[in-house]
Formats: C-alpha cells, sequence, structure tokens
C-alpha cells in the first residue's frame, strides 16, 4: 500500500479527459487488508452515453489516420505503461493481486500492447484479398473497421485483459468504450493517464468504472455502437442477455478471449469489396 | 410494343403496299419465343428429403405451391413440422458423426465436383424450372442463377482439402456440426448453392429450408446429390412456411445457423441462437445506393441503373433501389431511364424476351403496390412504364419516383420489388451523407469517369460490396455481404469459409446432438465468434 500513501480519487478517462461521474457517485473501494484502498468515481448511464458518442466522434478520425501512425501509437502507449511498471504494479496490488502476479500482469499488457502495434499495417495484406472473378473485373476485398466497440474488459485480469481486448479494436480503426475492472479498478484508470499521454485521439478509447451488471446491457441496448466485445463477461445468463440484447441493431459480439490472431482484430472489422471493370 | 401474336398479322398487313405505318406495325409486332416446359417434369406431391429418402411430413401435411405466372397451384408440397425438423437434424447429426466428418477432404471435394458437373448437365431443366416456380425471366436463370449455382460448388470443391492454408497462422479450421440453412425466394437454387457448397466443403452437414413459394429446384438438386453419391443424411431439406423455418433456426441440435432474408427475422434469428448457442450469419436487407457522378458515361450508367433495380423484378437484397443523381445531369439522365423503362418487357417468364418476370408471390406483390401508394401519397411523383401487364399472375410494372423526401418511407423502406427512388446530391460528401443515411450497408454503386472519385467513394460508402462502373456482378471467389443492419458474416470466395469453420482447440460444453434443455454457453464450440 505504500505506493498510495495520499490516496486519489480515481477519475473515469472519457473524450481524452479525466472526468468526476456526473452521477457524483463516488465508491470505496477496500484493498486486500479489508480497509480502503481509494475512492473511485463510478460510472453511471449517462456516463457511458456521454462515452459512447466520445468514441463516435473520435472514430471517423482514428479510422482516417494511417496504419503507421496508428501503429506508433500503440507502440507508444506501451512505452508509457512500460515506464510505469513500479505503480501500476501497487495498484494491481490494491486491487488484490499478489506481487509477482502483478508484476506478470503489467509485463503482459505491454506485451500485448506491441503485438498489435505491429499489426495496424498487416491486417490489410493478410484478411484482404484480390478476388480472381470470372470476368473482366478487378475485385478487391479490404478490411474496414466496424466503428464503435463497447469491451467488457476481465475483472481478473485488470490490466493485460484490458489490452488483450482493447488493442486489437484499436488496432483496425475502431473506437472502444471498455467497463473496467470493478474489482481492480485502480490500474485501469491509471491506464488512462498512459492512454492520454500517448498521442491516441481523445475520445479513441474511453474508460468506465462502475457496476459491469448494470452498464454492460445499456452498452447491449446503445443504438450508436455497432459490436460488442465481451470476453470479460464470465456468466452464461449474461453473454446470453448482451446478445439477446444487441438483436435490435444487429450488433457484432464475439467473444475472442484476446487470442493472438489477426482474427481477433477481424471480429471488428468488415470485409467491403469492390468490383471494377477492366476492359476497354 | 404489341399484343399480336404472328398468327394475328393480316397478309394484307405484310404487302409492302400497304404503306410505311403498317411496316411500322409489322416490325413491332412480337413474336414470343417462350421457353418450352416438357424439359421438365413436376410432380403433383413433392416429400420432404431426409436421410437421403423422400418422405411425407408429420400427418401428411402439405401446402400448395403457386406459379407466379398464372397463379395456378403447380404442385403440394410436404409441410415440415417441428418433429420432421427434429428427424432431418437428427439425420445430419448422424451424417456428421458416422461419414461426413471423417472423410477425407479430397473425397468431400470430390463429391461436390461431381455436383457442379450435374448441375451444368441439367442446366436447362434447373432453369425453366427455376422461371416457372418464381417467376424469374428464363435469360435471368438460364445465364445467372443456374451457372453461377454450378460456379458455386465448383469453387468450394477445390476449397475441401485446402482449408489448412486458407488462414495461415499454422491454424488447423475444423468444421462446426450441423449447419441450419434458411433461404429466400429469389434466388432459390443459387442460394441453396451459396449455402450448401461452403457448408459441405468445410466438413459440415446441412438442413436447408428452402422459401415456402420456391422449393421445386431444392428438391430436383436431390436427384442429383443422390447421382453424385452422396452419403445420405449430409443434406436434408424441409419444406416449409415460417414455422418450419422457427423451428429450425431454434432447434437446439444445430451447430450454425445460416439465414438470408429480412432484417426483421433475422434479429429474431438473432435472439433465438443466443438461446441455443448456435453460431450464426446473416444476410439480411437493403436499400443500397446507387450514385451517378455527371462525368459518368450517361448512357453505361443508365444500363447499369437498369440492372441494378429491375433484375429479378426488383427481388434482390443488393438491389440498387435508390438513385442519387448528381443535380446538373439529373434530368437528362431520367429522361433517357424513362425511355429504357418503357423498352422493358413484362411477361411470360418463360418467354427468352422477356426482361421483368411475375412478382413472386400475392403477398409480395400487395406490399409492392402498398408502398407504391405510400410513396404518391408523400408527395413524390410516380411513372411507371405502360407496358400492358398480362391478365393473370402477378405483375408490376416497372416504376421510378422522383422527388423523393430522403426520410419518406420509400427512400427508407426496402420495397423488394421494380420500384426505383431517384433523388439527387451536388457535392461527393452530400452524395456519401445520402448514401450512407440508411440503416443498412449491403451494397452501393457508383458511376463516374474519374478514378481518384471511385476510390475515394468506394472507401467511404458503408457497403459490404461496391459496384463501381457496374451493378449487381456477383461471383463464387468475391465475398459478398452486409455492414450494419444488412445482417454479418460473408458468402463467397476465402471470408465466406469462416462462416462455416472453428479455429483454435477445441473449448469444453456438452455434447451437441438432440435437444438439451438450456443449451451449452454462448459460443461453447469455438469461443472467437459468437456472431
Amino acid at each position: 500500500m505504500s505506493g498510495l500513501g495520499a490516496p486519489k480519487t480515481y477519475k473515469l478517462y472519457v473524450g481524452g479527459a479525466f472526468i468526476r461521474s456526473e452521477s457524483g457517485r463516488v465508491a470505496p473501494v477496500a484493498g486486500p487488508d479489508g480497509t480502503v484502498a481509494a475512492r473511485v468515481c463510478e460510472a453511471s448511464r449517462k456516463d457511458l452515453r456521454d462515452a459512447v458518442t466520445a468514441a463516435r466522434t473520435a472514430q471517423p478520425g482514428w479510422a482516417a489516420a494511417t496504419p503507421y501512425l496508428r501503429g506508433q501509437i500503440l507502440y507508444r502507449v506501451a512505452e508509457m505503461l512500460d515506464g510505469r511498471q513500479e505503480q501500476f504494479i501497487d495498484e494491481l496490488e490494491a486491487g488484490g493481486m499478489q506481487t509477482d502476479d502483478a508484476a506478470a500482469e503489467v509485463e503482459a499488457a505491454v506485451d500485448a500492447w506491441i503485438w498489435w502495434a505491429g499489426w495496424t499495417d498487416k491486417l490489410a495484406q493478410v484478411l484482404g484479398a484480390v478476388n480472381p472473378v470470372a470476368g473482366p473485373f478487378l475485385n478487391v476485398s479490404t478490411p474496414e473497421p466496424t466503428g464503435v466497440v463497447g469491451v467488457v474488459a476481465p475483472a481478473d485480469r485488470p490490466l493485460a485483459g484490458l489490452a488483450e481486448l482493447l488493442a486489437p479494436v484499436l488496432c483496425g480503426g475502431n473506437t472502444a468504450v471498455v467497463l473496467a475492472s470493478e474489482l481492480s479498478p485502480f490500474a485501469p484508470l491509471t491506464f488512462g493517464e498512459v492512454l492520454a499521454t500517448s498521442d491516441l485521439p481523445a475520445g479513441a478509447a474511453n474508460l468506465l468504472v462502475g457496476s459491469t451488471k448494470d452498464l454492460a446491457p445499456w452498452l447491449a441496448d446503445h443504438h450508436d455502437v455497432d459490436a460488442l466485445e465481451i470476453s470479460g463477461v464470465t456468466d452464461e445468463a449474461s453473454a446470453r442477455d448482451l446478445l439477446v440484447r444487441s438483436a435490435h441493431n444487429l450488433k457484432r459480439v464475439a467473444r475472442t478471449d484476446g487470442a493472438r490472431t489477426p482474427r481477433t482484430a477481424g471480429e471488428f472489422l468488415e470485409i467491403k469489396t469492390v468490383w471494377h471493370p477492366a476492359r476497354l | 410494343m404489341s399484343d399480336l401474336e404472328p398468327s394475328e398479322i393480316e397478309p394484307s398487313e405484310l404487302e409492302p403496299s400497304a404503306g410505311l405505318s403498317a411496316a411500322a406495325a409489322t416490325f413491332s409486332a412480337y413474336a414470343p419465343a417462350p421457353e418450352s416446359r416438357s424439359i421438365v417434369s413436376i410432380r403433383d406431391r413433392y416429400g420432404l428429403w431426409i436421410d437421403g429418402e423422400s418422405t411425407d411430413a408429420e400427418g401428411g401435411a402439405t401446402f400448395a405451391s403457386i406459379e407466379p405466372a398464372t397463379g395456378d397451384v403447380i404442385a403440394r408440397i410436404a409441410d415440415a413440422s417441428a418433429a420432421d425438423v427434429d428427424r432431418a437434424v437428427l439425420a445430419a447429426r448422424t451424417a456428421y458423426e458416422t461419414t461426413w466428418r471423417d472423410l477425407s477432404p479430397s473425397a468431400r471435394g470430390r463429391h461436390l465436383f461431381r455436383i457442379a458437373r450435374l448441375i451444368q448437365e441439367r442446366a436447362r431443366e434447373f432453369a425453366v424450372l427455376e422461371s416457372i416456380d418464381g417467376g424469374k425471366p428464363i435469360r435471368e436463370s438460364r445465364d445467372v442463377d443456374v451457372p453461377l449455382a454450378a460456379a458455386h460448388f465448383f469453387h468450394h470443391a477445390g476449397w475441401a482439402d485446402k482449408l489448412d492454408w486458407a488462414f495461415g497462422g499454422g491454424e488447423s479450421p475444423r468444421p462446426l456440426g450441423v449447419a441450419a440453412q434458411i433461404i429466400p425466394w429469389n434466388f432459390p437454387l443459387l442460394m441453396a448453392s451459396w449455402k450448401i457448397a461452403p457448408a459441405l466443403a468445410c466438413g459440415n452437414t446441412v438442413v436447408l429450408k428452402p422459401a415456402e413459394t420456391t422449393s421445386l429446384t431444392a428438391l430436383l438438386l436431390t436427384e442429383i446429390l443422390t447421382e453424385a453419391d452422396l452419403p445420405p443424411g449430409v443434406v436434408n431439406i424441409v419444406t416449409g412456411g415460417a414455422a418450419t423455418g422457427a423451428a429450425l433456426a431454434t432447434h437446439r441440435g444445430v451447430d450454425k445457423v445460416a439465414f438470408t432474408g429480412s432484417t426483421e427475422v433475422g434479429r429474431t434469428i438473432r435472439r433465438a441462437t443466443a438461446m441455443t448457442g448456435a453460431r450464426l450469419t446473416l444476410e439480411l436487407g437493403g436499400k443500397s445506393a446507387h450514385v451517378v457522378f455527371d462525368d459518368a458515361p450517361i448512357d453505361q450508367a443508365v444500363e447499369g441503373v437498369v440492372r441494378g433495380i429491375w433484375f429479378n423484378q426488383g427481388h434482390v437484397c443488393c438491389a440498387g433501389s435508390r438513385l442519387l443523381l448528381q443535380e446538373s445531369i439529373a434530368e437528362e439522365f431520367l429522361e433517357k431511364l424513362r425511355r429504357r423503362m418503357e423498352l422493358l418487357r413484362v411477361g411470360d417468364p418463360l418467354d427468352n424476351n422477356t426482361d421483368i418476370g411475375a412478382v413472386n408471390s400475392e403477398e409480395q406483390l400487395a406490399r409492392i403496390r402498398e408502398l407504391c401508394a405510400v410513396g404518391v401519397a408523400e408527395g413524390a411523383e410516380l411513372v411507371q412504364s405502360g407496358c400492358e401487364l398480362p391478365d393473370r399472375g402477378w405483375f408490376f410494372p416497372p416504376s421510378l419516383f422522383t422527388g423523393v423526401d430522403t426520410s419518406s418511407r420509400i427512400a427508407v423502406e426496402e420495397i423488394f420489388g421494380p420500384v426505383l427512388v431517384s433523388m439527387t446530391f451536388r457535392t461527393p460528401e452530400e452524395a456519401i451523407a445520402k448514401a450512407n443515411a440508411t440503416p443498412y450497408g449491403l451494397a452501393a454503386g457508383v458511376w463516374t469517369a474519374n478514378g481518384a472519385r471511385i476510390l475515394w467513394m468506394a472507401q467511404r460508402l458503408r457497403a459490404g460490396v461496391v459496384w463501381a462502373n457496374t451493378y449487381n456482378q456477383f461471383d463464387p471467389t468475391s465475398p459478398f455481404g452486409g455492414m450494419r443492419e444488412s445482417g454479418f458474416g460473408r458468402e463467397g470466395g476465402r471470408h465466406g469459409l469462416e462462416a462455416y469453420l472453428q479455429f483454435g482447440p477445441p473449448r469444453g460444453g456438452p455434447p451437441r446432438g438432440g435437444p438439451v434443455p438450456g443449451g451449452p454457453l454462448p459460443g461453447s464450440g469455438d469461443r472467437r465468434a459468437l456472431r
């Protein structure tokens, strides 16, 4: 607990700013010893809506950034995270992790950001195609971002789990609203400071902490969210409920577990196929 | 255009002395060129196709199949109950576990190659039957539907033993199990091929439900499956209406549901598969924008727009049904389009000269009429071809709305008929804004001679397929499918295979088979894809 000698109130990260909840709710969160480790702003439905708006606003710009630039920014996230290892280990410990596990968690998070940083300018080559149609046409399939993705991060892997789900979403040009671990909220909310100092455009990634049980259905209900990543949802009934709720605007719903394959990023990409005649 | 049969023309009218007007009448006198029906033999009754055999539905239930061009009942077809669907799913499961899954990939491929060949050999028969059963012009079923159906089997036949190379990364993909496939009435045999070929190539077995109004070509296909020695139960066909489809889509014994149809039904199936845990791909509705810039080759663009909306009576999910004309050429373009529309020949689907055949069903005709009435009531101007319509059967003239408000119902809702709505724009940015102002995202078209503008537009149109300086082209190697509320997943090419494969280590979960109360966790077969 030594790293938290002057406990701060942890704020949400929305639209590139650190905000208190619109609801004014601030919850004390207990550390492993049962005493209050710190206070955390608790996201409301209105905060979630504001985060979706911020993500929607940021999406075209982030998608239009060159893959080279997106890759450098994701790598910058890894650098900034790596430079603050000690603080994150402390905060993960405050969230209930053992020291060794916390160190491994930070290391795994850095590794995930680096892995996906290298994919930004390769997805189109690996997931796209030139299709040999039976006629005088050039026919090309390319991946495009789905849009705004709601991410339910795993509660038990607050930093690496979040990285493994968020990085592939950002990699392909989507923007995200992340429901971070409510059990261990300190590290993921401080991670907002990493994002804020990594040249990631404001609103491209938004971090909320609150009652995931309440917030996730609102995310699934939201008409301006295009896809959900629900790897952090552990119970069967909640996963089904989110799928049912996603039907109204036919959200894409994926549960990748952050698997290291370009198809993980592909879950949040749409294949567009363009035909053009090639004849005189 | 004239109704005169050649025999009705008086000999005197053919004399050169009869003068110019008579010569003109003779020139325009229409001689039909009907395709013979004799190549097909339509039976009075058709059964379900389960485990390699034709079988009655439970209790002998049947429904009537009606020829849209005449309104005549041409056959009675078994109406599958939930119990019949159970039988079909069980047959597919058994075939999956006892023969198909463990068959060598190259043997799977050989079955598909043979199916492709046999479709080619019986192409004329399929084309005629398709036009009788569904109402589409013989020219289209002969030149588009049937050749593409054969091509889909041929293309996917080659994939069967090459799947390990399809996705890289050393991932060996595996089949899912039993695929439930529900297809629409607008391209009956072609949609059956789009669904069956990739499913089988990837090692799955199939229960297919054709649309209620168009079952016959799928049932004819069973003769070919038998001839190709496909093991019993690998493909099963359950005919019926919405209740049959619901029983299949919600069945807990299927691992995968693939649906092509309306967005509304797609949502229902999404909710249903959330409960069963089956994987899902959806190919749904559209209201695709067709954008024409002032520098486009105008006559080619007119032909492209004609092909976009009046192909297959406009019963096309990706029909270019919203015409967006750059303001400076709108008047000239519409004038040419109206003239071209007048020349379209509406009538007997079996006539080789027919451009627009019969509307598929009375219900669909009623919907087209209703939406056109709405358009007129909303203040848009309706121009229809003056062509004479046959006095029996279900027909609707090619129609064009101008002065359409972007938020009006006809500009927003899918009409699924030969009805085009037209609007204008000034700048490329406005064209994109209007084109994308729809919850759908299936297809789009753009006509311009400016190459940079083509690519700029293609990048911004929210659509799974963009046809630039062409429209309504299809190919088995080319992924097809929508963004947003037009569904998810692709059909065709390498991308289409993913819908029928799983990757990574198998996950735990209850074995699938018969109805399992509660069902497994969503995505239990494969964590990755809940779609």
